[in-house]
């Protein structure tokens, strides 16, 4: 197969290789820092009120949540394994084990919209009609205002991944990527596992205080 | 036109909204931060007409919250921080660095994109009523108390911040992938170390303006109270999110005008940098060390003492690069052949009154003195002089140096200079008095005060009306060069970037051949002639 022609403003399809993963690294680091101003404010409140917020970690549902878990690792692993497969030229399987990696995105947020409803029924949101009363009311709904906004900002990010992995995947399936061209899956694999990640230290802010 | 370029291409209207060459993007955003600047200034004139008189007998006091807070929502999100990153930056940063384009051009105009969307959407929020919380957005009176429209304009400022985020990663990559043959970091343009600076900060600092204010956002739309102390949330903890964005967002607006000043100085004095690589460093150095200062803009807001002696330390820190680039601007300057030409005054402008508000930051930054100054006009006055005095003079110092080069004509000499002059004597005479106003006691944000502060007031309001003519100025003459002003040779000022070896206007991608980089910026002969850095 030839080698597909670098865009205009390269010389080279190495040099556009770079850069792509480069910007890539780049975003994931604004990540880093978007995420870090939430996981922040909960560190702080969690520090301000440990107690209020070991009793709302232990209303969590950590079955649903350590299941989310292993679902998300598995599917990084698939990710990866499809990369590799389509660097080599193995279209095909490429698109099966990432088509699967994004099933298993659509798995972990059928689960996570479960546990929302779960959530909703115990009344633990976090508004007047709260469930949790007493003197630790108050930091046990601040836990519950970061549970929600950071888990929901992170499905927003699984869902975005979804419809990335998707279509790399057909685009694999085509054969468009080979030894010499695969920078999109580069990308689209680091924001993966950059979802994972992230997931990965969520799952232990909410899951496991008050739990040990 | 003889040669075929960026501007004659292709003239359809479609050709400019889709456009992805850096050139036409950069265009696109002169348009949006001009339109943006005049909308910021009108509140600005209002709120001097207001203050002519101690009486509030122009507006409510209502009316007048509003019209600072669009002043300083517009003026911060929509003109300084985008103005010289994504006009100047976006035009001649392919072009020094000998690129045909950005590593990312769609991504360059889906950052115009979201930029003017934020803009109208926050645009909407001021027509439907306006803001009254100021810039700064402050809880729990934004998320509780306030009855201006939060939501809406804290969604607009949202959306642009991911235009600053999408440029400065587009940066960030162009000038680490995509520098030509030869062109070594230590023999980049000082402008580029700047942006460099900029863009790191704008990547870091913006997510967490995001975060911040998608939380203040959902906190009012939901009531959850996220910073109300009611159910023991923080609203000091609000202060701390804005400011790590906030304070390193001063640099993000004075870093790129630096920049600007270093290649004018150089260029008008025919000679190098004076210590180029002090000056590059102290670029990254202004950018590490303005994450680690936020806290002085929080000494009276109940934070620990140890944490106010540790800002106010950090804060005299950040000041020794800044200091070094004054130091070394002058040196150049010395036994050097200076011309002055428009751009020239406008980097002898700067060099006042950035000098001036850098030393009153070091007023601020003294512990006790902030305490006897905070919220009055004496901290008005020096982020004017930071903001307007350095950033916004470095702005029209870069436009008219590379006004030749993006449009193709020469300005009028004369009216330049004279726009020039009239700036620096309009800004001094409208913010001067103000640093006396803050020492005398006169609160910010205010629009009734004492009758024996009204001379000092009338004084700045007059130079208001000067520096608003002034600032209208430009507007005429350059958009008269646009038709009538002779045409620019490829290298009008003899200077030695890479942008200045490319016809004017430069044509589509830039170069017909990758230029090879074989010297250092700003090597002049002992005569003033240039040695440019490719041939």
């Amino acid at each position: 197969m030839p080698e597909p022609a670098p865009a205009f403003q390269y010389a080279t399809l190495s040099q556009q290789h770079g850069a792509a993963r480069l910007g890539m690294w780049t975003f994931l680091a604004t990540e880093v820092l978007f995420f870090g101003g939430v996981l922040l404010a909960y560190v702080v409140y969690r520090y301000g009120y440990p107690s209020a917020f070991a009793e709302a970690a232990r209303h969590t549902h950590i079955a649903i949540g350590a299941a989310n878990t292993a679902i998300l690792l598995t599917s990084s692993f698939l990710v990866a394994w499809g990369v590799e497969a389509a660097k080599q030229g193995f279209g095909r399987f490429a698109a099966l084990l990432l088509w699967s990696a994004a099933a298993s995105g659509l798995l972990f947020m059928a689960l996570k919209g479960y546990e929302y409803r779960l959530e909703l029924s115990e009344s633990l949101f976090p508004d007047d009609g709260f469930a949790i009363t007493g003197s630790v009311a108050g930091g046990a709904r601040l836990f519950f205002v970061f549970y929600f906004i950071a888990t929901a900002l992170h499905a927003l990010h699984v869902a975005i991944g979804i419809v990335v992995l998707a279509a790399i995947g057909a685009r694999a399936r085509g054969g468009a990527y080979s030894a010499a061209y695969y920078a999109p899956l580069t990308v689209a694999g680091l924001y993966w596992h950059f979802v994972d990640m992230v997931w990965i230290f969520l799952f232990a802010l909410i899951y496991l205080p008050g739990r040990a | 036109m003889s040669a075929r370029n960026y501007l004659t291409e292709d003239t359809r209207l479609r050709s400019w909204f889709f456009t992805t060459d850096h050139k036409r993007v950069a265009i696109l955003y002169f348009a949006g931060i001009t339109f943006f600047f005049f909308i910021g200034g009108a509140a600005a004139t209002l709120i001097r007409l207001e203050l002519l008189t101690p009486q509030g007998d122009l507006v409510t006091s209502d009316v007048y919250n509003r019209l600072f807070t669009l002043h300083g929502v517009i003026m911060v999100w929509f003109f300084l921080i985008p103005s010289i990153p994504n006009t100047l930056g976006n035009f001649v940063v392919p072009l020094m660095i000998g690129a045909r384009d950005l590593a990312f051009p769609r991504l360059n105009l889906t950052s115009w994109y979201l930029f003017m969307i934020g803009g109208l959407i926050t645009l909407y929020a001021v027509f439907v009523g306006g803001i009254d919380t100021g810039w700064t957005f402050y809880t729990p009176f934004s998320t509780m108390y306030s009855n201006g429209h939060v939501v809406v304009a804290v969604v607009g400022v949202f959306i642009a911040g991911f235009s600053s985020i999408l440029t400065g990663l587009n940066f960030i990559v162009t000038i680490h992938r995509m520098r030509a043959p030869g062109l070594t970091w230590h023999r980049l343009p000082l402008f580029l170390w700047s942006l460099y600076a900029t863009s790191v900060i704008l990547v870091l600092a913006t997510p967490v303006l995001a975060m911040t204010l998608l939380l203040l956002g959902l906190e009012r739309f939901f009531g959850v109270g996220i910073f109300d102390p009611k159910i023991g949330g923080d609203p000091l903890l609000f202060q701390h999110l804005f400011w790590f964005y906030s304070h390193p967002a001063v640099y993000i607006m004075i870093l790129p005008g630096m920049g600007i000043v270093s290649e004018l100085i150089a260029c008008f004095s025919r000679k190098a940098v004076f210590g180029y690589k002090f000056v590059a460093w102290a670029s990254l150095s202004i950018a590490a060390f303005g994450f680690f200062v936020w806290g002085h803009h929080m000494f009276v807001s109940g934070q620990s003492v140890f944490a106010g002696l540790v800002f106010s330390f950090m804060s005299f820190v950040v000041a020794v690069p800044s200091a070094i680039k004054v130091f070394n601007w002058t040196a150049t300057m010395h036994k050097g052949w200076i011309r002055f030409d428009a751009p020239m005054l406008y980097a002898l402008g700067f060099l006042g009154l950035f000098t001036i508000g850098g030393l009153t930051g070091l007023f601020l930054a003294c512990l006790a003195y902030d305490v006897y100054v905070t919220d009055t006009y004496f901290v008005v006055a020096h982020f004017h002089y930071i903001m307007v005095g350095g950033a916004v003079t470095a702005y029209f110092g870069g436009l008219h140096y590379w006004w030749p080069k993006i449009t193709g004509r020469l300005y009028p000499e004369y009216w330049a200079r004279a726009a020039a002059i009239l700036i620096f004597f309009g800004f001094n005479m409208t913010f001067f008095p103000q640093f006396i106003l803050g020492t005398l006691g006169m609160p910010r944000r205010y629009h009734v005060y004492p009758a024996d502060l009204q001379v000092w007031n009338v004084l700045s309001s007059a130079g208001a009306s000067v520096l608003a003519v002034a600032y209208a100025l430009p507007l005429f003459y350059l958009g008269w060069s646009l038709f009538f002003g002779a045409k620019a040779p490829t290298n009008p000022w003899g200077a030695t970037g890479l942008e200045w070896q490319t016809p004017s206007p430069p044509p589509v991608h830039n170069f017909a051949v990758t230029p090879k980089v074989i010297r250092d910026p700003y090597t002049y002969r002992p005569d003033g002639t240039e040695q440019p850095q490719n041939a």
